[in-house]
């Protein structure tokens, strides 16, 4: 019998000879930044550039204009419409190509666009979408004189009241070439791949069901480029996905929906979900409207029923339980890392504990103020703790049992930029999860109207044919790769003004955060 | 297997045109005309359901907003006319506390009957004043107190309304205490008196018709008499300093009866209890500056059997500069009453600001046995809480108008809802029956202590509010 403790065994030598044959040669996918534009004629703006009759049409504001605000296609006499999302709005007063002051007709006006109040909402303010727009577009964070918040949300509480205290000048200056943001997602000595993802956070688990095959794949394909991973939630998965199994989590839930011998064996981690976030307790449910005829053979059901992954696991009522569950998992697939997910109540520190010693790789908490997927309202709001109060939770009684360093900590559940990954990973997190983010890089805004009907009208988590044809996945991938380049680029920032060579010096350093509600010397 | 509580619904739709959150502004003058137009591309239809609807307007007034705000329009004109703006009707809907959200929610519960069930997460804030300071408990894999998983279909929202005695006296194998009596309903919840502005005759026919459906209790206006006596069963009248005396053998078909709260509010209790000995009496308690200490000082007294607190119409403090919120006022009166051994012998009933499903069930955390409305079931009238209610003055949602089909069906529906949602959310925290959801707060995280636990520990004292 193998000895799972010794270092020296090799991935052949614990696989079974049926693992091996499931797999494919695995696809590459490059993760060089290259401009992915909206999909849409016109993209939202904050400001809006208006051209009255007075305009001459002498092209000065072309001319002017380094952001290409104003349009005149070759050949052509009249302007098209401006671009006006790229316009920085009145900021440009200050400098020498403010093009309402320079036109010599007088004829330009830049006003808000009223449009700017209807998008967003507390958590995700209209600045948080045009911004994560503008990175998924260019792969960088967008321009300072755009004046897009792109760190924070306005809800008032939680990562939006935490502030970095950043040193004057770096204690050590650095490259951002020197910066490692890899995580290591198998701290267990137990013979088990070491899985390293060189980006602290992966792609949250949205089921075959609930998104396009389109989202689906491009969340794949992304996952490899960045060497991290795409979770498929729960419901099976494509046999398209192959190609990039090496960076498929599949997940386990109660309703068992997609889960056979073949998909547990094809994939690195297997996850048990025993709660979401938005919906504790409550369990999966995929409305009847979005079970077609693909997703109904994936899951064996009937189509048109609603499908319902019922909380809990009647096989689990103690750690013991969810160790035999662990441990038939691993039995089946000899290589995978195992992943538990679950969500905040109370006692979810004890309930990482109880996990890490049922043998999990990674306790994976989820907040309340998160989700993708169709929830009841009551539930999102009113269901256990927000997740910036499970981290430090959680990481300190895991650093009080002494097991911090043999399990790795992932937090989701609201996690909208960048700057909440550094704070997650400050309070105590090894790494994140992150699910809408990747969704408004494709296009969502938010609407909420996800889960009925023809499902998201934005054709992201849709499994209408029309309404999916509305993207694909070289766009839907590449959106993603400039989002996670811009995303990176502002955490190794963050890491280079703390001096810090590696992600992994962030953890748990809470001294480095303020709290808005809480420090003297912060103005709110 | 025990008849489960089951409330029969049917969709019932609004009768007045939905007002949406979000509506279209279209600048036609520069339409050019072209083939691929995005209206027709609407995934929901509204703009052909519009066009419908305005070729049979019979209303002027009525607007038709019933836009999803995806923006796919917008942002797919060629010419780029349209434009989405928020409802100016929609943002006018109730008050600073009973915001359109809520009044929304209302609406589609109230025709559907379901819980609402939405996509893309949470979008309101972190936290937020009163009840949306706390958050229910949930249980995880590992829960030695839970009570185990035996469907939702096993959990239990019938409540006990009257005195329980703190202990019986047994004489052998016979009791020798007198048991009081006791009100069984099949949920936690009451449907109080209609506010003076709502009092129109057809509605309390259809609120006392909707307390039968759902066998649930409703608080009438001593005059009131139901053209079916049947429904006397579930009807509890009030009784106040100028009511008329309701007839004894009109009583007598009642199981609750509630009196305002009065210096000689025992006397009145032994007067009720000469005529109707069955009756379980409860005492109506204004929640203002003296409220709390008179509702404990109230459980002292042998007769008392049930407290009803009621603050304002937004859960606050009556007449109070800085008021307290219906929230807090409930746990310190629970509090008191389990300091002075009393807890458990009376009932208590709290109303005021309790808008939602979730409120239902923080309150009872908080220390209620059940709680009492009535504004959600005017707002399932498709009232706007536009407080114009004055004779003369055109009420939007029509209520002199109301036929008891729809009233009925309405309210019906929004009481179902609501217990749906209550058994969600203690299915969620692995509790089987709502009597032992009263007081747990161990069921729930206040927003201070998750702060001061957390934050507080880390950075100190907090210097903001």
């Amino acid at each position: 019998m193998a000895n799972f403790s010794e270092q020296k065994i090799e991935l052949k030598d614990i696989l079974p000879e049926k693992t091996l044959n499931t797999r494919v040669p695995q696809e590459g996918v490059d993760r060089s930044v290259k401009p992915a534009p909206s999909r849409y004629r016109n993209e939202i703006a904050k400001y809006i550039v208006h051209r009255d009759l007075n305009c001459a049409r002498c092209g000065k504001c072309i001319e002017m204009c380094p952001h290409g605000v104003h349009v005149r296609q070759t050949g052509y006499k009249y302007f098209g419409e401006p671009s006006n999302y790229l316009c920085i709005g009145p900021s440009c007063e200050k400098t020498a190509h403010y093009c309402v002051a320079k036109c010599p007709q007088n004829a330009l006006q830049i006003r808000e666009n009223p449009m700017y109040k209807v998008l967003g909402d507390y958590r995700w303010t209209a600045d948080l979408i045009l911004a994560t727009w503008k990175m998924a577009e260019t792969g960088s964070v967008p321009a300072r004189e755009y004046e897009l918040n792109y760190e924070t949300g306005n809800s008032g509480g939680g990562f939006d009241k935490l502030r970095f205290k950043f040193p004057a000048k770096p204690p050590v200056k650095l490259d951002p070439g020197q910066i490692d943001t890899s995580i290591s997602l198998n701290k267990r000595e137990d013979g088990r791949p070491k899985i390293k993802i060189d980006v602290p956070w992966y792609g949250g688990g949205m089921s075959f069901g609930s998104v396009s095959n389109v989202t689906q794949l491009s969340k794949a394909r992304v996952a490899v480029a960045w060497n991290t991973f795409t979770c498929t939630g729960e419901g099976g998965f494509m046999e398209r996905m192959r190609p990039y199994d090496d960076h498929v989590i599949t997940q386990v839930a109660t309703g068992l929906f997609g889960v056979r011998e073949e998909t547990i064996q094809r994939v690195p981690i297997v996850e048990f979900k025993y709660a979401q976030g938005a919906k504790p307790g409550l369990g999966g449910h995929l409305l009847g409207d979005k079970n077609t005829i693909y997703v109904s053979r994936m899951r064996e059901a009937v189509v048109g029923i609603s499908l319902f992954s019922p909380f809990p696991f009647h096989s689990v009522y103690s750690i013991e339980d969810h160790m035999k569950h662990i441990d038939w998992i691993k039995h089946v697939n000899r290589r995978t890392l195992i992943s538990t997910k679950v969500s905040t109540p109370t006692d979810v520190d004890m309930v990482a504990v109880g996990s890490y010693s049922a043998g999990t790789h990674i306790v994976h908490i989820d907040g309340g103020y998160g989700g993708t997927g169709a929830a009841p309202d009551i539930a999102k709001k009113n269901i256990a703790m927000p997740i910036e109060y499970a981290i430090g939770k959680v990481h300190g009684f895991l650093r009080d049992e002494g097991v911090r360093d043999k399990v790795t900590l992932i937090a989701s559940g609201g996690i909208r930029s960048a700057y909440d990954v550094a704070k997650a990973i400050a309070l105590g997190a090894d790494g994140v999860v992150i699910g809408t983010a990747e969704m408004v890089a494709l296009g969502c805004v938010r609407c909420s109207r996800c889960e009925s009907g023809r499902g998201c009208p934005r054709g992201i988590a849709t499994t209408d044919p029309d309404l999916a044809k509305k993207m694909n996945i070289d766009w839907g991938t590449q959106r993603l790769i400039n989002l996670y380049t811009a995303w990176r680029s502002v955490l190794v920032d963050i890491l280079m003004r703390f001096g810090m060579r590696s992600v992994t010096e962030l953890r748990g350093r809470t001294d480095l955060l303020m709290h808005l509600d809480y420090t003297k010397d912060v103005q709110a | 297997m025990p008849e489960k509580y089951h409330i029969k619904t049917q969709p019932v739709p609004p009768r007045r045109p939905r007002i949406g959150k979000h509506g279209v502004v279209d600048w036609r003058e520069d339409c050019a005309r072209c083939h691929n137009c995005v209206k027709k591309a609407c995934v929901y239809d509204r703009y052909r359901q519009e066009s419908d609807y305005i070729r049979q307007l019979s209303d002027v007034d009525a607007l038709f907003f019933d836009c999803m705000g995806c923006f796919s329009c917008v942002q797919d004109c060629t010419k780029g006319l349209l434009c989405l703006s928020i409802n100016p009707e929609y943002e006018k809907l109730g008050n600073s506390y009973w915001k359109p959200d809520i009044i929304k929610t209302t609406w589609l519960q109230a025709e559907t009957a379901k819980i609402p069930v939405s996509g893309a997460g949470y979008r309101g804030p972190f936290s937020g004043h009163g009840f949306d300071s706390m958050w229910t408990d949930m249980s995880e894999i590992v829960r030695p107190t839970r009570d185990g998983i035996h469907g939702r279909e096993y959990i239990s929202t019938s409540v006990d309304i009257g005195r329980k005695p703190a202990f019986l006296s047994m004489e052998g194998s016979r009791m020798v205490s007198t048991l009081p009596p006791l009100v069984s309903i099949p949920m936690p919840l009451i449907i109080d008196l209609s506010s003076p502005l709502h009092t129109l005759p057809p509605l309390d026919h259809i609120i006392a018709k909707t307390a039968t459906c759902t066998d649930l209790i409703a608080i009438m206006d001593s005059r009131y008499r139901p053209e079916n006596e049947a429904n006397l069963h579930n009807i509890a009248f009030y009784l106040g300093p100028d009511s008329r005396p309701v007839p004894k053998e009109i009583l007598q078909k009642t199981r609750l009866v509630e009196i305002a709260d009065s210096k000689t509010v025992c006397e009145q209790i032994k007067e009720l209890k000469k005529q109707h000995p069955e009756i379980v009496v409860a005492v109506r308690v204004d929640l203002n500056a003296s409220g709390i200490s008179r509702a404990i000082d109230l459980a002292d007294l042998e007769e008392i059997e049930v407290i009803h607190v009621v603050a304002d119409p937004n859960g606050n403090e009556i007449g109070a500069e800085k008021p307290r919120f219906i929230k807090d006022m409930i746990r310190q009166i629970h509090t008191s009453l389990i300091e002075r051994g009393t807890r458990d012998e009376v009932t208590l009933m709290a109303g005021g600001g309790i808008a939602l499903p979730e409120h239902m069930a923080k309150a009872i955390i908080c220390g209620t046995d059940l709680i009492t409305i009535n504004l959600p079931l005017m707002i399932a009238l498709e009232c706007h809480l536009c407080a114009s209610c004055k004779p003369g003055m055109p009420c939007p949602a029509r209520l002199e108008t109301i036929d008891t089909a729809y009233g009925v069906g309405r309210m019906t529906n929004i009481i179902a809802a609501w217990h749906d949602q209550l058994i969600e959310v203690m299915g969620a925290m692995g509790m089987r029956e709502v009597r032992r959801l009263r007081g747990d707060v161990g069921r729930a995280m206040f927003f201070e202590n998750l702060e001061e636990e957390t934050f507080g520990k880390l950075f100190g004292t907090k210097n903001r509010a």
